[in-house]
């Protein structure tokens, strides 16, 4: 217990690494998404199978080798850089990582709530004159978030837990990190260990019961 | 009604053939439909009657043959098929209102987003159509709270509000109650009355004999026989339309 006060400060600025990259990851995952499933399902042949490809590469990945390719392969090998100073670029590398990763998810689950919206809502929709771009945007996008509220939360969820993977592309700030870093100075905590147990489970247990609530509230009657 | 094509039909169908997979729906089928004349589509069941409603917006493509609209042909895709859409108004038997959108939001939000009308006007106009349809006291409403019936006058309202040259109404009273059909036919006739050009595909023979200069039978995929509805229901000149109607007037 006394190991928790001890490094609960240290715990705490780490936990709030996991917080921000949650808090980024969630809204540019969530918009790269909706634009993966408007090209996995546009009329196109070409932009469908771009979009299929990339979904199945990065959905089939494991987060560790996405993140590592993010840091080692695109930052080392080809350049990118985000900012001068490493531990801020690295924090960008892992935000890229985790939402092109996560991206294919929020598609996969947009695209089940897609077919739940009935035909006869996208064949209106033309017959008023909306390109399939409006329509898709206008008509059925909205109809297909609200039928996949939940699911998406546990994709958030999963997302935020996923953020203890940072230090897979060198990232070493986050709270996980930090918990192995600690019991490599002092052995293992169990106190620290539950203590970080429970500060995710604040975040993501009100995640979860929050999307369950919207999902209710905002579903389409038909 | 702007007369640009002068006296050529608004619709002309030439040589058109269409297929499911091995099914035959559309054979050779030749049809025009001229400016304020409303024609009543009769027939059994899977006789093509509404895929030939169908490929005049282009919902479904066609194998062979041409469809000109207004005195051109159908464009195949893109924005050019959008605006011809907009131009011909649709109403389907399963009324298709967007379930996530408010009855007004519905009627309203074609002429925004697709004629770029100021959503004041666009809502003004609204509410007139709510009004001639007589649903303006549910246009805060969504779908689901509505009954068919007055789903199916909201449909009518959101295809007047694009103020269409034609509109197709694919058998638009037959997943209604039966007593709810009579509310959607006295909206349609009075529609067909003010000199709306339409084609409707239906069962009802009243309204044909109402409210059609023109009815049209077909069976297995071909126009069997056409002309105008007291001579077609009284002297039916093919074995084809009257066994069909000996079926269906009996009782």
């Amino acid at each position: 217990m006394n190991d928790l006060i001890k490094y609960a400060p240290d715990l705490a600025a780490g936990f709030l690494v996991n917080v921000e990259l949650s808090l980024v990851c969630a809204v540019l995952s969530l918009i790269a998404g909706t634009v993966l499933v408007s090209l996995r399902v546009a009329p196109t042949p070409v932009l469908r199978t771009a979009a299929a490809t990339y979904i199945n590469i990065v959905r089939n990945t494991p987060l560790t080798l996405v993140l590592a390719f993010s840091a080692l392969g695109l930052s080392d090998t080809l350049g990118l850089s985000f900012s001068k100073e490493p531990s801020t670029n690295a924090f960008w590398l892992v935000v890229l990582g985790l939402s092109a990763y996560t991206a294919s998810f929020v598609a996969e689950t947009l695209r089940s709530g897609i077919n739940t919206v009935p035909l006869g809502q996208a064949e209106a929709a033309r017959a008023i004159g909306l390109t399939f771009f409006q329509s898709l945007r206008m008509i059925i996008l909205p109809q297909a978030f609200r039928a996949v509220i939940a699911p998406l939360g546990s994709v958030i969820i999963a997302m935020i837990k996923n953020t203890t993977v940072a230090m897979a592309a060198g990232y070493l700030a986050e709270s996980a990190f930090v918990m192995k870093d600690t019991f490599d100075d002092t052995g293992v905590s169990i106190p620290i260990f539950i203590g970080l147990v429970l500060a995710f489970m604040a975040i993501t247990l009100p995640v979860g019961f929050l999307a369950g609530r919207l999902a209710r509230r905002l579903a389409v009657v038909r | 009604m702007t007369e640009t094509g002068g006296s050529t039909p608004l619709v002309k169908l030439e040589g058109v053939n269409k297929h499911f997979g091995t099914l035959h729906v559309l054979k050779d089928i030749d049809l025009d439909v001229q400016r304020g004349e409303v024609v009543v589509v009769i027939g059994p069941s899977g006789g093509g009657k509404s895929t030939l409603c169908r490929v005049i917006n282009r919902l479904e493509t066609i194998d062979s043959g041409t469809i000109t609209f207004d005195g051109r042909e159908l464009p195949a895709e893109g924005k050019a098929l959008a605006r011809l859409r907009s131009e011909v108004g649709m109403v389907f038997q399963s009324f298709n209102l967007f379930s996530h959108k408010t009855i007004l939001e519905n009627v309203t939000l074609g002429p925004i987003k697709v004629r770029g009308i100021s959503r004041q006007q666009a809502e003004q106009r609204g509410m007139e159509l709510l009004e001639r349809v007589g649903i303006a006291s549910q246009a805060g409403k969504y779908p689901a709270q509505l009954s068919g019936g007055q789903q199916q006058r909201t449909a009518i309202a959101r295809a007047l509000a694009m103020d269409p040259k034609m509109i197709l109404f694919d058998e638009p009273t037959s997943a209604l109650d039966p007593e709810m059909v009579q509310e959607v036919l006295d909206v349609m006739v009075t529609l067909a009355r003010d000199g709306m050009t339409m084609m409707v595909v239906t069962h009802e023979m009243g309204f044909a004999r109402r409210a059609a200069n023109r009815v049209v039978f077909m069976a297995d995929g071909q126009v069997v026989e056409q002309g105008p509805p007291a001579e077609f229901f009284t002297r039916p000149s093919t074995d084809r339309a009257r066994d069909f109607l000996s079926k269906i007037l009996t009782h």
